[in-house]
């Protein structure tokens, strides 16, 4: 028989890591990383790509282990209790992990196979998830012949099958259509209701200011910034003006009079011609104005907001903000 | 949500059981067998292969080394069954490097599994692979004219002997996948060690017939001996010695690959 251990008393806490850090030959891609998920709550890791956001992922679901640092899940050192710690977590990684010659049922069968479900628990088990994502349809085909978004649902239902109580995805929507994506937020707010916490990586600012509770957001292996989506956007001081000419060939002159005179750094979306720039006092709008106006330079629209998780991004890690192609608006 | 809900009262094991590790390694084998149904490529190139090089090479050869077609089969049908099995280890390696390249294998690794389940699944499945090799070869030389000369059991034991073989190769195949990270690199790794290997015995040209330098190799090369081997055991002849040499070099390839390849395996792990 195997031995059980009684469940560790954690304070609400389900993931907590402390100066995590990992080598791989001469490149250091977690530098000292801590950070801490709720019970029940979505935990954004957020960064560039190369920040070591899936290094963390791995750390945490036993596939890499740390050369410093100590990361455990829901009381269980990722190190020394490796097989509780599998006992407890789902991973879905950044590409759908799932054997392509096998049919989406026997993906899963396979799976609760290995988990020590009974064949018929398993099937059961499995049309059960078929069902709640939507492939029953596609149940008895080779999962080869699945489309991008069906894979990942297949992926995510693989890792579902244990019924885990920490889920880790990593980038689960990249490459996802729109609806694909929503469908993924559903469910991961499904989940976190029933009381599984989910640790998120994502490139998409947009994705972790609608699903996550907390956010971490590192850069070059380091934690740069931690918080609400909130508190998060409250750390970049002052507001955003965002000025869209009514001529777009104007743009570079409003880009000079910013720059030049005013020492601020603008950045312009090309597709939509409109200017946006951190302005540290907002007595400065008025000026600003004016002196486009004297430029003759006609405006279409121009307003003064709070900045959006994509500037508080770039103001922390002082690189370009991930592109967010693929999360249409 | 109830098809999600997270199991709340038990509480995690702290470790695995053998007869777990039993039951994971026996799932894995299941999940290798079911390829073979689901995959028609698979079972393609499992039959095609020794219908191919039994046609080709009776054909092509036998009026040339044996003077008959007929005479051919009986000396070479025994060598390839040897080829036809030994190609077909390749796949444990390609099987392997594309599971942890399409990240199957982290999925493994991530669930609270044996370790060494999925190395060992993959390598019974495989197993029953080269018996169906085996087989194909044996029914379609027999369909072409190839007579079994030996008795039942000794043919049985030909079969038995040349699995034992693919067993121990199939490791080194096994590592190939581990270290080599695709399945093409496999391919072409493994071509290169194959070819010589197999071609360079007395698999389809008496050893006898060679240039001195090439008899030199073919004399030490294990599959010389497996073939030998092979042909005492089908068509009669002294079985003995080969038998022997074969059983010790499968055991020397497998105490060298085994744990080579189950080391790197454990290395990733």
């Amino acid at each position: 028989m195997n031995g059980q251990t009684p469940a560790k008393d954690h304070d609400g806490i389900a993931i907590e890591v402390h100066g995590l850090v990992k080598r791989f030959g001469k490149t250091t891609a977690l530098d000292g990383v801590d950070l801490t998920a709720r019970t029940g709550t979505v935990l954004g890791l957020l960064g560039p790509n190369g920040a070591g956001k899936t290094t963390v992922v791995r750390t945490l679901a036993t596939l890499i282990r740390p050369d410093a640092g100590t990361a455990t899940v829901l009381g269980y050192d990722v190190q020394r209790d490796a097989h509780p710690v599998r006992q407890l977590v789902g991973l879905t990684g950044q590409y759908a992990s799932v054997d392509e010659l096998l049919s989406g049922l026997n993906n899963l069968v396979m799976i609760g196979r290995l988990l020590g479900i009974s064949r018929g628990e398993a099937k059961a088990r499995a049309a059960e998830l078929l069902e709640r994502f939507d492939l029953t349809e596609a149940a008895r085909r080779p999962a080869k012949t699945y489309s991008g978004g069906m894979r990942r649902r297949l992926d995510l239902a693989a890792s579902l099958v244990g019924r885990p109580r920490v889920l880790f995805l990593d980038e689960p929507t990249t490459g996802l259509d729109p609806r694909s994506r929503n469908e993924l937020w559903s469910i991961v707010r499904g989940l976190t209701a029933d009381g599984v916490t989910v640790l998120l990586t994502t490139q998409y600012l947009e994705e972790a200011d609608q699903l996550c509770h907390d956010i971490t957001v590192i850069d070059k292996g380091q934690v740069i910034a931690t918080g609400t989506p909130d508190e998060l956007k409250a750390k970049v001081s002052g507001q955003v003006l965002a000025v869209t000419p009514a001529d777009p060939g104007r743009v570079p002159q409003i880009e000079d009079i910013l720059t030049q005179r005013h020492r601020l750094a603008p950045a312009t979306s090309p597709d939509s011609g409109t200017v946006t720039v951190a302005v540290p006092d907002s007595a400065l709008v008025p000026a600003l104005v004016r002196e486009l106006d004297e430029a003759g330079i006609g405006i279409e629209e121009l307003a003064l907001r709070k900045p959006s998780l994509d500037e508080v991004f770039l103001a922390l890690t002082g690189n370009r903000a991930p592109e967010p192609e693929g999360i249409p608006q | 949500m109830t098809a999600l809900a997270p199991a709340v009262t038990v509480a995690p094991s702290r470790r695995l059981s053998p007869l777990t590790a039993v039951a994971n390694t026996l799932t894995l084998t299941w999940r290798s067998l079911l390829k073979l149904r689901t995959n028609p490529e698979d079972i393609f190139g499992l039959v095609l292969t020794p219908v191919m090089y039994l046609l080709l090479f009776t054909y092509l050869f036998g009026g040339a080394i044996s003077g008959n077609v007929h005479n051919y089969l009986q000396f070479e049908l025994p060598g390839i069954l040897v080829l036809a099995v030994i190609f077909s280890t390749l796949g444990t390696g390609q099987a392997l490097s594309e599971d942890i390249r399409t990240g199957v294998f982290d999925r493994f690794r991530s669930l609270p599994i044996s370790r060494s389940a999925p190395l060992a699944g993959a390598v019974l499945g495989d197993v029953t692979r080269y018996a169906l090799s085996v087989a194909i070869t044996l029914a379609f030389g027999m369909l072409l004219g190839f007579r079994i000369q030996a008795s039942p059991l000794a043919a049985a034991a030909a079969c038995l002997l040349v699995l034992v073989f693919a067993l121990s190769m199939c490791w080194l195949s096994a590592l190939l996948g581990l270290v080599s990270g695709s399945a093409r690199g496999v391919q072409w790794i493994g071509s290169l060690i194959y070819f010589p290997l197999t071609f360079g015995s007395n698999v389809l040209v008496p050893t006898d017939k060679l240039p001195g330098w090439l008899q030199a190799f073919v004399k030490g090369n294990p599959l010389t001996f497996l073939t030998e081997a092979e042909r005492g055991l089908l068509v009669g002849g002294p079985v003995a010695p080969a038998v022997i040499r074969t059983l010790l070099w499968s055991l020397g390839l497998f105490l060298v690959f085994a744990p080579l390849a189950v080391q790197v395996y454990r290395r990733r792990t």
